[in-house]
C-alpha cells in the first residue's frame, strides 16, 4: 500500500537494524548493561509488537513501554464518573470504542451499555455534536479522552456547541497533557531510563519547544518518532547517536508530520478551552500535578462534570497491580506478581492489561513468545 | 297515504334461492383453498398467528421464493430416502447458525444470501456434500414485505445456484422492538464420503496451510455499509458457497487433514482453533497473505488487523506438504480461488500456538481477540 509501505522496507530495516547493533556494540551495552529506552507512546508500544521489532534489536538495547496510552491510564474514578453520566435519565453516552472495556470499581461501559444505557461508539468528537443537533430533546455527552492528540478536536468541538448555542451539547474532559507526565516519571527515583522516544502525534500538536527544558534538567535525550517500523528504527539511530557523540538534546525523525512549532490552530483551541488541573489522577502512576486538563469557566454550560452530579472519587488501584513499576521501567511486565495469573486481557486489573497498546496486553498478546525463548526459568 | 297498499315481499318459491347454489359453495371452497395473496405492506402480528395470514404468508412469499417438491409435501417434517442419501457417502453432517446482520443489505450480498451460504459451508468443510436446509425466520412487526421477499428471494437464488434445497422451516413474528427486523436460522444437513476423515486434530507437522484469498473482505464491507465511518469504497462481502471448490479439491485426490471457513474472529481465530485442537505449532507467513490495498487502507485508517476481520466465502485448509502445489494449483483454477496461496506450515514446537512472521523480519504470535475489533483512539 502506497504512503505506508516504503516505511516498511525490510531491506532498509536490516540495513537500520545493523547500525543499530553496530551503535550498540561501539557504546559497550550489552545484555548485562543495557541501555533502557522508553518508548512513550502506546502506538509505538503497538508497532513494536505488530512487527516484532524488540526480537530484532541487539540485547544491548531494552524498550520500555511508557504510559502514552490513554485507555491505559484513565483511571478507574473517572470510569465511575462515565458510568455515572451514562446512567442519568435522557443522556445518550458517546465515546471512543476502545474506552468500553477500561475496568471500573464495578463495571466497564461496555458491561453499562449491555445494561441498557444508551452509549454510542463515534470516531470523532463531530459526531457527537451531530448527534446532539439530531437529538435536541437528549443530553448528549461526549467522552473526551487522551492526550493532546485527541484533546484539540475536543476542544474545537466545544468551541463549535457553543457558537451554535446548543444547549444538549456537553464534553467530558479526562484529557491529559504530556509534559507533566514526563516530568513526574523523570523526578521519580524509581526510573531507570537513558532516553526517550517522543510522541509523533502529541508532539505534531504540541512543537518540540516544550520538551527542552526537560531534557537539559535531566539530560536525558528525546527523538519524536514516527509510527512505521523504519520511522521507530531510525528515531532508535538517532538517539543512539547522540549517545556516541555526548550530546542531548530534543530531536525530530518524524519531520513529514511534526513541525518544530506544532499546530498553532490547535494549541489556541487547547488555550482557549481548558486549564490544567491541580492534580490528576493516573492508573498506575498515582496522582500527578497539573497534568488534567479541564474545562474552563466560560464554558461550564457544556462541562459535564457541572451538568452532572458525579461521584468523583478516587479508587487506588489494585494492591497487587504493578503497572507503576512497569510504567516507569523498572520490572517488565511478566516480573508483575500478577501478569497472566489474576490479570489477563478478559479480566484486566492493571492499566497495562487493559488496551492492546498497554505494556502488559502487548506481552501477552504478541510476546510470549520472546519471553518463553529468551527467559524460559523465569517463566 | 292512507292507501298505500302493503306491497308483497317475493317469496322465493325455489330451493335456488332458499339455499346457495352448489357452484356457490365450490366458489368459496376454491377462494378457501387457494393460496391467498399477500397483499399487506408490512409484517404484522397477525402474519405470525396461525391462521390465515399466516399460512398465505407461507403460500405466497415463503414458499414461492423457495419452491422445491420437498415443500409441497406440506407436512410438518421434511422426508428424505435414506438409501437416496447413503449413495453420497457414510456420515451425515449437521450444522446450523444464526444470521442477525446489519445492515439487511450490503455490497456483495444481503443476510438471506449469508444464511444459506453460511451454513453451506459449515457442511462443506467436513468434505460433505450439502443438501437439505431449513430456514427459521424471526420477524420484527413493522418489517416491510418487500424487503422480506427480497431477502427471500435472495435465499432461494443462492440455495439453486448451490444445489441445495430449503426443504422445512418456521416463522414467528415478535413485537416491535423485540428484533431488529429480521433474523434468520439455518440449519442443514449434507453426506459426508467415506474416505474424508478431516478434523482439527488430524494436523501433522509439515503440512502446508492454505486459504483461498483476499481476507476480510466481509467484516470490511459490513462495517463500511453501516455508514458510521463515512467511507466510500468499492469493498464487496466475499459472501459464497465453497463446496464447489472443495469439492473441487477432492475430486483431485487432496486429502486435506483440517478445513475450517474463516467467518467472525477471521484467520486468527480459525488457526488458533486449529492449533490448539491438534497442539502443533501453525507458522504463517504475513507477506503470503493475500489482502486487498483497500482492506489494508480500511484497517490502517481504523486501527484494525485484516487477520481478525470476519469473512463469508474463505476457508484455511491444511494438507499434507506433498500435496501443496496441486492443491493451489487446483484453488487458482477454480473461480472462488483464484487468488488463494500458501500461506504457512505446522510444526511440532511450540505447541498449540500461531506464529506470525510479518514481512520485516519479526516474529509475533497470533492470538486469538478477547472481543470484537474495537476502533483504536490513536
Amino acid at each position: 500500500m502506497r504512503y505506508v509501505d516504503e516505511f516498511r522496507d525490510p531491506v532498509t530495516g536490516q540495513q537500520l537494524l545493523q547500525q543499530i547493533t553496530h551503535q550498540v556494540r561501539v557504546l559497550g551495552r550489552d545484555a548485562q548493561h543495557p541501555l533502557k529506552i522508553m518508548e512513550v507512546c502506546g502506538g509505538h508500544t503497538h508497532t513494536l509488537f505488530k512487527f516484532g521489532i524488540e526480537s530484532m534489536l541487539p540485547e544491548g538495547i531494552e524498550m520500555v513501554h511508557g504510559p502514552g496510552c490513554p485507555v491505559c491510564v484513565l483511571p478507574v474514578g473517572c470510569v465511575d464518573d462515565a458510568i455515572a453520566i451514562a446512567t442519568q435519565p435522557n443522556v445518550i453516552f458517546t465515546t471512543y470504542g476502545d474506552t468500553l472495556r477500561v475496568p471500573g470499581s464495578q463495571k466497564s461501559l461496555l458491561q453499562c451499555k449491555a445494561e441498557g444505557a444508551d452509549i454510542r461508539t463515534v470516531y470523532s468528537p463531530s459526531d457527537a455534536l451531530a448527534l446532539a443537533r439530531q437529538s435536541p430533546d437528549r443530553d448528549v455527552v461526549f467522552f473526551g479522552i487522551g492526550f493532546e492528540t485527541t484533546a484539540p478536536s475536543a476542544a474545537l468541538t466545544l468551541l463549535q456547541a457553543h457558537e451554535e448555542g446548543l444547549s444538549n451539547f456537553f464534553l467530558f474532559s479526562t484529557h491529559i497533557t504530556i509534559i507533566p507526565t514526563l516530568q513526574a516519571l523523570l523526578d521519580d527515583p524509581l526510573l531507570q531510563i537513558d532516553g526517550f522516544i517522543g510522541p509523533g502525534h502529541v508532539t505534531m500538536v504540541i512543537g518540540l519547544e516544550p520538551y527542552l527544558a526537560l531534557c537539559e534538567t535531566h539530560h536525558k535525550p528525546i527523538v519524536i518518532s514516527g509510527f512505521e517500523p523504519l520511522d521507530l528504527l531510525q528515531s532508535l539511530v538517532m538517539l543512539l547517536e547522540q549517545f556516541q557523540t555526548g550530546r542531548c538534546t530534543v530531536e525530530n525523525q518524524y519531520k513529514r508530520v511534526v513541525q518544530n512549532s506544532g499546530n498553532r490552530i490547535a494549541q489556541q483551541a487547547l488555550e482557549k478551552v481548558f486549564l490544567p488541573r491541580e492534580c490528576f489522577e493516573w492508573r498506575g502512576l498515582g496522582s500527578i500535578p497539573n497534568s488534567g486538563l479541564q474545562i474552563r469557566p466560560e464554558y461550564a454550560h457544556l462541562d459535564a462534570e457541572k451538568r452532572f452530579l458525579l461521584p468523583s472519587r478516587s479508587v487506588p488501584d489494585p494492591k497487587a497491580c504493578q503497572c507503576g513499576e512497569v510504567l516507569k521501567g523498572a520490572i517488565k511486565p511478566w516480573q508483575c506478581k500478577v501478569f497472566g495469573t489474576a490479570c489477563t486481557p478478559e479480566t484486566p486489573i492493571g492499566a497495562c492489561m487493559v488496551s492492546s497498546e498497554g505494556a502488559c496486553a502487548a506481552y501477552y498478546n504478541y510476546g510470549r513468545l520472546a519471553t518463553t525463548r529468551t527467559l524460559p526459568q523465569e517463566r | 297515504m292512507t292507501d298505500t297498499k302493503p306491497t308483497r315481499q317475493p317469496v322465493p318459491d325455489s330451493t335456488e334461492a332458499r339455499y346457495p347454489s352448489p357452484q356457490l359453495w365450490d366458489r368459496i371452497e376454491g377462494a378457501r383453498r387457494r393460496a391467498g395473496r399477500v397483499r399487506d405492506t408490512v409484517i404484522t402480528q397477525a402474519h405470525g398467528g396461525g391462521g390465515k395470514a399466516m399460512r398465505d404468508l407461507i403460500d405466497d412469499v415463503i414458499r414461492s421464493a423457495f419452491d422445491n417438491p420437498n415443500l409441497q409435501i406440506q407436512e410438518d417434517q421434511a422426508r428424505f430416502s435414506l438409501a437416496e442419501m447413503a449413495l453420497h457417502g457414510d456420515r451425515l453432517a449437521f450444522t446450523t447458525d444464526g444470521y442477525v446482520v446489519s445492515p439487511l443489505f450490503f455490497p456483495g450480498g444481503d443476510i438471506g444470501k449469508l444464511a444459506v451460504n453460511g451454513t453451506i459451508n459449515d457442511l462443506a468443510v467436513s468434505g460433505a456434500r450439502p443438501l437439505y436446509l431449513s430456514c427459521s425466520l424471526i420477524l420484527e412487526e413493522g418489517l416491510p414485505m418487500d424487503t422480506l421477499r427480497e431477502i427471500l428471494a435472495s435465499m432461494g437464488q443462492a440455495a439453486r445456484q448451490a444445489g441445495v434445497q430449503i426443504v422445512t422451516g418456521d416463522t414467528k413474528v415478535v413485537p416491535r422492538g423485540a428484533a431488529d427486523k429480521i433474523f434468520i436460522s439455518t440449519a442443514g444437513i449434507g453426506v459426508i464420503p467415506a474416505s474424508q476423515q478431516i478434523a482439527a486434530h488430524q494436523l501433522q507437522p509439515n503440512d502446508a496451510i492454505l486459504i483461498n484469498g483476499y481476507l476480510g473482505d466481509h467484516g470490511a464491507a459490513i462495517l463500511i455499509a453501516r455508514g458510521e465511518l463515512q467511507l466510500e469504497t468499492t469493498i464487496e462481502s466475499d459472501c459464497a458457497p465453497l463446496h464447489g471448490l472443495i469439492a473441487a479439491l477432492l475430486d483431485a485426490k487432496i486429502t486435506p487433514r483440517a478445513m475450517r471457513d474463516l467467518t467472525r474472529g477471521g484467520l486468527a481465530a480459525t488457526l488458533n482453533e486449529i492449533a490448539q485442537a491438534s497442539n502443533l505449532h501453525i507458522a504463517i507467513d504475513a507477506t503470503k497473505i493475500p489482502i486487498r490495498p483497500e482492506v489494508q487502507g480500511f484497517c490502517e485508517i481504523l486501527g484494525f488487523d485484516p487477520i481478525h476481520l470476519a469473512n463469508e466465502g474463505k476457508l484455511a485448509l491444511a494438507v499434507p506438504a506433498e500435496q501443496a502445489q496441486t492443491a493451489l494449483a487446483v484453488m487458482r483454477a477454480h473461480p472462488l480461488g483464484q487468488h488463494a496461496a500458501i500461506i504457512g506450515s505446522c510444526r511440532p514446537e511450540p505447541k498449540g500456538i500461531v506464529t506470525l512472521q510479518n514481512g520485516f523480519g519479526g516474529e509475533r504470535i497470533l492470538a486469538m481477540l478477547v472481543g470484537e475489533q474495537l476502533p483504536r483512539i490513536c
